[in-house]
């Protein structure tokens, strides 16, 4: 019951919110929770670190960019074009890490995205350095105008929406309860006769998918896609956030993500001390708050209902 | 079929030189409790490892039921019938006892990569998990998170966890270790219980477990069979005796 009225106020402030706040502000929210969420599949219900996830962030936003711009595809087939890319860039990405674990995964998904990075810095299509530009925020099927920053708004909180609900289904699934398995033992699992391998592979395309259509909504958003969405400041951003948030529940990274947002719009009138004050809050988090915000704030209402 | 469920023959191990296993005979009867035993570095886990397919032996075979094994992953022959456990506790410490139970039952249920469909889909699997775990002392902790077990509670979790497989052999890797003495006796009662129509290999090291449960006992020394008999003749062997007790080593 209060979940239901919980989700039902946040449903308000979502709609309400472009009226009292800049709503570009708000959809780069709506673009880093899925993107988050997607880092969040794998980190906390796998417990696979991907330290190259802005790969698929990134290279999302240029291809979601270049079919609009030069693909003349509508936003909606755009986006759903990017997801489909990436989720096979993901599945390739699999095949070829998902044998290992632990910093060998991490390792290789790095090396893997500086790949992709400088692969995507020669690619005629990318226009190297200066990114993408001028993107159109092509019609929604075809006939509805979306580019005006309030009605696409409307449209990036619908997919964003409809994205988080995916994510949320993924985890509660069948295939979601033998994943949080493997997290918790690998060797386990495959003594009961499953391949942990094939069902990280699936992971990791679910996943990318998710972080490929988070960076062409943001493409639409801001009308650009340079390299500094695929670098690995952005793959550190959003473990970051993760962290921050908490792992391994699923409001945690989004929450984290919406604060990390806010706080660099807020701090970049301070300029090069943006890094500074960010730096301490994680060190502050690292140290005070293990679980993360999120993770902490559900221990601290199982305390007191324990204690009632 | 074959009389034994489970046969090693010439099962050889190295690391780098070392011969951890060298040339193991060994048959497990069908519906026994077979103990393997042996001093510290005996190389028992090692070999319990070679026979789970956890490690890949450098020569010799592996027989399930009389059909070579040897070249099959864990998974495989999990499918096989023959599950194994392990020394540290394996249970998934964030998932409730349910969940632990019904991963498994998912084993053989089609529905692991449904990653579209609810968690009703695995709903008709509960009835079969409860019953797990009534059978192993843990009705009413169906929703209690793994971690929140005692030492005791979590091996029981696991043989439940196990037995989801309904598994022809298992193979038991130090049930009793780490366990305090009120823990002991109700696990040895646990593993005679399940033991009906199951061949069960178990290496321990707890004398008085393995000789009420166990009808043959295979004792192993530097990675070779010292000896094999019943509890009553091992534990007579003066080759035993001088194997536990250090004496003159050679």
């Amino acid at each position: 019951m209060t979940r239901i009225l919980l989700l039902a106020a946040l449903a308000v402030v979502a709609l309400a919110a472009p009226f009292f706040v800049y709503p570009i502000l708000l959809m780069t929210i709506l673009c880093f929770m899925v993107f988050a969420s997607s880092f969040n599949l794998l980190l906390g219900y796998a417990g696979l670190l991907c330290f190259g996830h802005a790969m698929f962030f990134g290279t999302g936003a240029y291809i979601g960019g270049w079919l609009m711009k030069e693909g003349g595809f509508s936003i909606e087939l755009a986006f759903a074009a990017t997801t489909l890319a990436m989720a096979a860039l993901g599945w390739v990405v699999g095949l070829i890490s998902a044998r290992r674990g632990g910093i060998q995964f991490a390792m290789i998904t790095l090396a893997i995205s500086q790949f992709v990075y400088f692969l995507l810095l020669r690619a005629p299509f990318t226009h190297g350095e200066d990114g993408l530009q001028r993107i159109p925020r092509s019609d929604l099927f075809g006939v509805i105008d979306v580019s005006s920053n309030l009605s696409l708004y409307y449209l990036i909180l619908a997919i964003s929406v409809a994205a988080i609900w995916f994510f949320y289904r993924i985890v509660h699934s069948p295939f979601g309860e033998v994943l949080r398995a493997i997290r918790d033992n690998e060797g386990r699992v495959e003594s009961l006769g499953f391949v942990p391998e094939r069902f990280k592979i699936v992971a990791l395309t679910l996943s990318a998918g998710l972080a490929g259509l988070a960076g062409a909504m943001k493409a639409s958003v801001y009308q650009i896609a340079t390299l500094h969405d695929l670098s690995f400041h952005v793959s550190g951003t959003i473990i970051f956030m993760a962290l921050l948030g908490g792992l391994g529940t699923m409001a945690g990274p989004m929450v984290g993500a919406a604060l990390i947002v806010m706080l660099n719009d807020h701090l970049a009138q301070f300029g090069e001390w943006a890094l500074i004050i960010q730096g301490t809050v994680f060190l502050v988090v690292i140290l005070f708050f293990r679980r993360g915000l999120v993770g902490e704030l559900q221990a601290f209402i199982r305390r007191r209902s324990a204690k009632a | 079929m074959s009389d034994y469920a489970l046969e090693a023959r010439g099962l050889t191990k190295t690391f780098g030189g070392f011969h951890a296993v060298k040339d193991v005979n060994l048959k497990v009867r069908r519906g026994s409790i077979h103990a393997l035993i042996g001093p510290n570095g005996a190389g028992k886990t090692t070999c319990f490892n070679l026979l789970t397919k956890t490690l890949t032996p450098t020569a010799g075979q592996v027989l399930l039921d009389g059909q070579d094994i040897t070249k099959l992953r864990s998974a495989q022959v999990a499918k096989l019938g023959l599950v194994r456990s392990f020394q540290i506790s394996a249970t998934f410490p964030h998932l409730t006892c349910l969940e632990n139970v019904r991963v498994a039952l998912q084993s053989n249920n089609g529905t692991a990569f449904q990653f579209w469909r609810s968690l009703k889909a695995v709903e008709p699997l509960n009835q079969r998990a409860r019953e797990l775990l009534a059978q192993v002392g843990l009705a009413g902790r169906e929703e209690t998170p793994a971690t929140e077990l005692s030492y005791g509670k979590k091996r029981a979790l696991e043989i439940a966890t196990t037995l989801a497989l309904d598994p022809k052999v298992m193979l038991l890797d130090e049930p009793t270790a780490g366990m305090g003495h009120e823990d002991v006796e109700p696990i040895t009662d646990l593993i005679r219980k399940v033991s009906a129509g199951r061949t069960i290999l178990i290496v321990e090291h707890n004398l008085s477990v393995v000789s009420s449960l166990c009808e043959r006992i295979t004792v192993l020394q530097h990675g070779e069979v010292l000896t094999e008999g019943t509890y009553a003749e091992v534990s007579t062997d003066p080759e035993v005796i001088t194997a536990y007790m250090g004496g003159v080593d050679d």
